[in-house]
């Protein structure tokens, strides 16, 4: 590792926002080194308890998301945040807006805030978030939620980085048939049915209880709670929802068993890009890819083929490592 | 060869300081810098030096765009450059501010820290060109 990573490393552990904040950045741009990084953080990490939550565009993430942090800073612990919002497919550029309703702890900087824009990439948004959260932990912070608009591939990815995954709701957000379809309902530990004050929330609690009748979940039976987020009204049977999913993933081994989850498909997606990159390499090598593709629209060779050719040499080189394996 | 790619954004933060209500403005240039894009972080109405300093240092911003209307500019920008420095954070944030600032407090709030100052009437390829020639390398 480079000295002036080997600083941020310390500077961090050390309790330096900046340096926080400066290593979450290198993590998203993936600057040069920013694995090695990462590596550093590893060993310094284990304690923080992640939270995703997620829910459709309007339904008061961010307006809860700041109540739970000011109820665990008002606890003495220390809150991380981040917030993830779309970027434009076009120009990759984002409005970051979350951060308007972070009201309750503005100017506290034990409430760490960080906006990530999805930076139009699926697979890296969840790598990226993955190794902020480990920042997060590494830096010391008890609590980490992790906010993103269920529309697609976020609320997957938020399944595998969060210990805890909430979903929220609103009254009326949709007739019986959207909450049948899958996705949403398949990923909560807790529901929330926000805004809970608006007509129709009785009934919107009702169809979900129904939906979520004879899910299988392990032991956890999936938790309703209504809340009013502009209030506060509710938040502490959220509060308890969350500690009694916790105590259900530590004393059943689940938590475990999801970090080890976790990690197998953090290495496949590293192995996956690493590889991907030396093929890349390898199709540069053989001509780019234009000239192999002007290869099979003339029809000399087909994709099957191009495909066997470039790979043939990696494996040629593992299956030489099987017969003579070096020392590792 | 690398394995790493660097994908970098330069990352804006959008402040109205102050009493001030109106952030039409705010709003055309978080667009434009949108359009641009830039990232930028909004960080909405009637915000204290404090908390422009905090959004600011947590999300490690290239760039500083305050908006300001109130003629409070004297008093608060100067608080804000405090607080960057407080946190090693001035060095490396471009300061920029947008609103109604008279000509004769321009070299004193430059002189305080600021980069630039754009007035009513700047057309917004200018602020975005000098948003990108002088974003701090980091």
């Amino acid at each position: 590792m480079s000295s002036p990573d080997a600083d941020l490393v310390e500077n961090l552990l050390d309790g330096q926002y900046r340096a926080l904040a400066r290593a979450i950045t290198r993590i998203e741009n993936r600057s040069p080194g920013y694995r090695d990084l990462v590596a550093a953080l590893h060993e310094h990490t284990g304690d923080a308890e992640v939270i995703g939550i997620t829910g459709s565009p309007g339904a008061g993430k961010s307006t809860l998301v700041d109540k739970l942090a000011k109820s665990y800073r008002d606890e003495g612990l220390t809150v991380g945040v981040i917030a993830v919002d779309p970027s434009s497919p076009y120009t990759g550029g984002a409005v970051l807006g979350d951060r308007i309703r972070m009201a309750s702890t503005t100017g506290d900087m034990d409430t760490f805030v960080r906006s990530m824009s999805a930076r139009g990439q699926l697979g890296g948004l969840s790598t990226a978030t993955g190794d902020a959260i480990t920042a997060f932990d590494a830096f010391g912070i008890d609590r980490v939620i992790v906010e993103t608009v269920g529309a697609g591939q976020n609320e997957v990815d938020i399944v595998r980085t969060a210990d805890t995954v909430a979903v929220l709701v609103q009254p009326e957000s949709g007739d019986d048939i959207q909450m049948l379809k899958a996705g949403i309902l398949e990923i909560g530990d807790v529901f929330v049915v926000n805004k809970a004050d608006m007509a129709g929330a009785d009934r919107t609690v009702k169809q979900l209880s129904e939906m979520l009748e004879g899910r299988d979940n392990g032991e956890w039976t999936p938790e309703i709670v209504e809340t009013v987020a502009t209030s506060g009204e509710g938040l502490s049977d959220l509060l308890d929802a969350f500690s009694a999913h916790r105590e259900f993933l530590e004393t059943s081994g689940a938590l475990e068993e999801k970090a080890r989850t976790r990690y197998a498909e953090e290495v496949r997606t590293l192995l996956r890009e690493d590889a991907g990159r030396l093929l890349e390499g390898e199709i540069e090598r053989r001509g780019g890819i234009e000239e192999l593709v002007d290869r099979i629209v003339a029809r000399e060779t087909d994709p099957y083929t191009v495909a066997d050719g470039i790979i043939e040499p990696l494996a040629e080189c593992l299956a030489r490592e099987e017969a003579e394996p070096s020392p590792r | 060869m690398s394995v790493e790619e660097d994908q970098r954004a330069i990352r804006c933060l959008v402040a109205k300081v102050g009493l001030d209500g109106h952030d039409r403005g705010a709003h055309v240039i978080s667009r434009a810098f949108r359009d641009a894009g830039f990232e930028v972080i909004y960080s909405g109405l009637h915000n204290a030096p404090d908390e422009i300093v905090q959004a600011a240092v947590q999300e490690d911003v290239d760039v500083l765009g305050i908006s300001i209307l109130s003629g409070a500019h004297n008093t608060l920008v100067p608080k804000i450059v405090a607080g960057l420095e407080e946190y090693g954070a001035f060095e490396d944030t471009l300061i920029i501010l947008g609103g109604v600032i008279p000509d004769k407090d321009k070299e004193p709030l430059q002189e305080a820290g600021v980069d630039a100052i754009f007035g009513p009437g700047t057309p917004m390829s200018e602020t975005i060109e000098f948003v990108r020639e002088n974003a701090p390398e980091r």
